[in-house]
């Protein structure tokens, strides 16, 4: 009998959306009001790991961090590995136009220990570590007071870590992570990969805290529940930081597969004031206005504008904006996020940052777009993490959705004080350990 | 070695001290090599590969010639010196400081050629540590032929060791004054 | 068991001296930095392969097993 079966009913399962962010008000939900709600941590049969691996694949569970790797068979390798596994709840959020991870962790952190500690029954972990942005204090206090409430109320459940990680933006790798964890800088690594020897060197879950959050509805309400919104290869709904020219910047939760057009106009964007949307952050793509008309939030329809769903990222681009300026300036916080350990990709972004920020000025060589490409595909996948393959996508993308406009910034017009629009903090606001 | 101990008594002590001049000549040279490694020194003449190749190649006849320089010193039996002098530093009845001085010399030196020819079994890092004393293996041997020797004050010598001296503080001093960066080299100019 | 060619580019520090020892397999970005072809290393290339990844000076080249 699968895990969903055995389940009692304490509240129905919510039959729309929202089903992640029931809360709207930042008012706080104990533990005792959660549980009302969602019900204990459900039973589990003689044989965790199969019933909940098997209901994360039957539901079609992916991360929600970026990668969107599938969540069942992530599980499935890293409890397969030799050693006692461990559960590492990702809270980064390195991202800067990403805020789901925190809201999540500070509207419904219960939702997702829920789902942490369902993952550590799965794996046979018997310890949680969540990673948090350690300036976030929002989502820090808000764990902290969750895990006291739980620490109370549930002593018997896997015992959790809660620790505050710097906030650079390649910290939240999950090789950084681990590293970080085991005393060095929260720099990436080279393999092994943490599902294969992590913290203490055991076999490490790394999961986003998004993912986990459904990974707790999933075994509470059933693969079938899961699967009654979105698209039927990207099933569930899902979290999206929209920001930009909208009105109502702010988190919200989608259907998979939802259409952009509809998810701008929820979050009050005005029609023919947008003229590019950026989807899926800084390693991601632009659609221009005409694509975003026709484009669905999903991995199945973004790949034929070359991009993907990443964290969910939305930014909508006002007219006023130029997407040249922006795109220097997406690439030169690049440059300075770099983790300085490999080569190609700290001297070749600040190629590229020198390059771009040159157009960006209208001072750029004559052959700088084919100079800049030849760069960006010269540093791609060849760092020890994927900071060099995203930049060169967005940089690609920006060139082919501004092409008119970095025609003209290449004949020598530039955009005296430009409105900038994408959020760039300053990278050196925190050190590496 | 033996009979020339026995007709010709000098020439083994002629022997030990040429070899152990060339000894010093050589292994400042594989210092000055080792730091134009670091410094990522080349030419098309001169390919960072040859350059690194001469670095070992060069210290391994430097590891000759010190074999005949202690061979000759101890088989020569002028001055009472036993092989084992020549590891066990300050051991020696004769000039036990100076002669000891020259065994630290050669224990370290062996230990950086030996930890280099299984660099890949022992990993970087232990190597690079290792290697790293071979910053104190030369002023060692230097001033282990400056006490050592009995004709200190003659001319040549004094050339030889200025040489040596200057040298090396050369290619210490580039060497300490950083590489060439990588990037300076400027992006679309080529690889070199 | 093929043999390919790897770096490590955290370990790398755009030394050069792979690519002048095995240009067939390694060139170098604009920046001095190796681009290795990771196709399996056949028998006639196996000698120049193995002095590459011996003479790097930090050991950042690998002949792996995959």
């Amino acid at each position: 009998m699968s895990v969903a079966e055995r389940t009692v009913e304490i509240a129905p399962a919510p039959d729309r959306l929202p089903r992640l962010l029931t809360e709207t008000a930042a008012k706080w939900v104990s533990l005792a009001e959660h549980r009302r709600r969602a019900g204990p941590i459900p039973r589990v049969g003689r044989r965790p790991r199969i019933d909940i691996i098997d209901a994360a694949g039957r539901a079609g569970l992916r991360g929600k961090g970026g990668g969107a790797f599938p969540t069942g068979q992530k599980m499935e390798a890293v409890a397969a590995g030799p050693g006692r596994p461990v559960v590492l709840v990702n809270g980064a959020e390195g991202e800067p136009a990403s805020g789901k991870d925190k809201l999540l962790l500070t509207r419904a952190p219960n939702l997702v220990l829920d789902g942490a500690q369902i993952a550590a029954a799965a794996i046979g972990a018997r310890e949680v570590i969540v990673c948090v942005d350690r300036h976030a204090n929002g989502a820090l206090a808000s764990v902290r007071r969750a895990l006291s409430e739980r620490a109370a109320a549930e002593p018997a459940s896997v015992p959790v870590r809660l620790v505050g990680v710097p906030s650079h933006y390649v910290s939240g790798e999950e090789t950084a992570l681990v590293r970080w964890l085991s005393g060095g800088d929260a720099k990436p690594t080279t393999p092994p990969k943490p599902y294969e020897r992590g913290v203490g060197g055991r076999p490490t879950l790394v999961d986003n805290v998004e993912t986990l959050a459904h990974l707790a509805q999933i075994v509470r309400w059933g693969p079938t529940w899961f699967r009654s919104v979105g698209t039927r290869s990207e099933p569930g709904s899902t979290l999206l930081t929209v920001s930009g020219a909208v009105g109502r910047p702010g988190v919200y939760e989608v259907p998979m597969g939802a259409s952009l057009a509809r998810v701008l106009q929820r979050a009050g964007a005005i029609d023919g004031e947008v003229s590019a949307v950026l989807v899926g952050g800084y390693f991601g793509t632009w659609l221009s206005a005409e694509q975003s008309a026709t484009a669905h939030l999903s991995r199945a329809d973004l790949v034929r504008f070359g991009g993907d769903l990443g964290p969910g990222v939305v930014v909508a681009l006002p007219r006023d904006a130029c997407g040249v300026v922006e795109a220097a300036r997406v690439v030169s916080w690049l440059a300075a996020s770099t983790a300085g350990q490999c080569g190609s990709c700290m001297h070749g972004l600040a190629s590229l940052a020198e390059s771009a920020g040159a157009v960006a000025r209208g001072r750029a060589r004559r052959d700088a777009a084919m100079q800049l490409l030849r760069w960006a595909e010269q540093i791609e996948g060849r760092g020890a993490c994927r900071l060099p393959d995203g930049a060169a996508r967005f940089l690609r993308s920006s060139l082919a959705t501004f092409q008119h406009e970095f025609d003209r910034h290449l004949r020598g017009a530039h955009c005296p004080e430009q409105r900038h629009v994408l959020p760039l903090p300053n990278p050196a606001r925190d050190t590496w350990r | 070695m033996m009979l020339i101990a026995a007709t010709a008594p000098k020439a083994l002590w002629y022997l030990t001290r040429g070899a152990g001049v060339v000894t010093l000549l050589l292994l400042t040279a594989t210092v000055v090599l080792g730091a134009v490694t670091s410094v990522r020194w080349s030419s098309p003449q001169w390919p960072r590969f040859v350059i690194e190749w001469l670095h070992r190649n060069v210290s391994l006849v430097v590891l000759m010639f010190l074999a005949i320089h202690v061979a000759s010193a101890v088989i020569d039996g002028f001055v009472p010196l036993r092989w084992v002098d020549a590891v066990v530093p300050f051991s020696s009845a004769y000039k036990p400081l100076w002669v000891g001085l020259g065994a630290v010399a050669l224990d370290l030196l062996v230990a950086v050629v030996v930890t280099s020819l299984v660099r890949v079994r022992i990993g970087y890092r232990t190597w690079r540590v290792v290697h790293w004393t071979a910053y104190a293996c030369w002023p060692v041997a230097l001033v282990h032929s400056i006490g050592s020797g009995s004709d200190t004050a003659h001319g040549w010598i004094l050339v030889v060791d200025g040489l040596v001296v200057v040298g090396a503080l050369a290619a210490v001093g580039w060497r300490a004054a950083g590489r060439s960066p990588a990037g300076v080299l400027g992006p679309g100019t080529g690889g070199r | 068991m093929t043999l390919r060619l790897r770096v490590d580019p955290i370990v790398c520090d755009g030394h050069g001296v792979c690519a002048e020892l095995f240009p067939e397999r390694v060139s170098l970005d604009d920046w001095g930095y190796p681009i290795v072809d990771s196709d399996a290393i056949g028998r006639d290339l196996l000698d120049h392969a193995r002095r590459a990844v011996a003479a790097c000076p930090v050991l950042a080249l690998r002949l792996e097993r995959a």
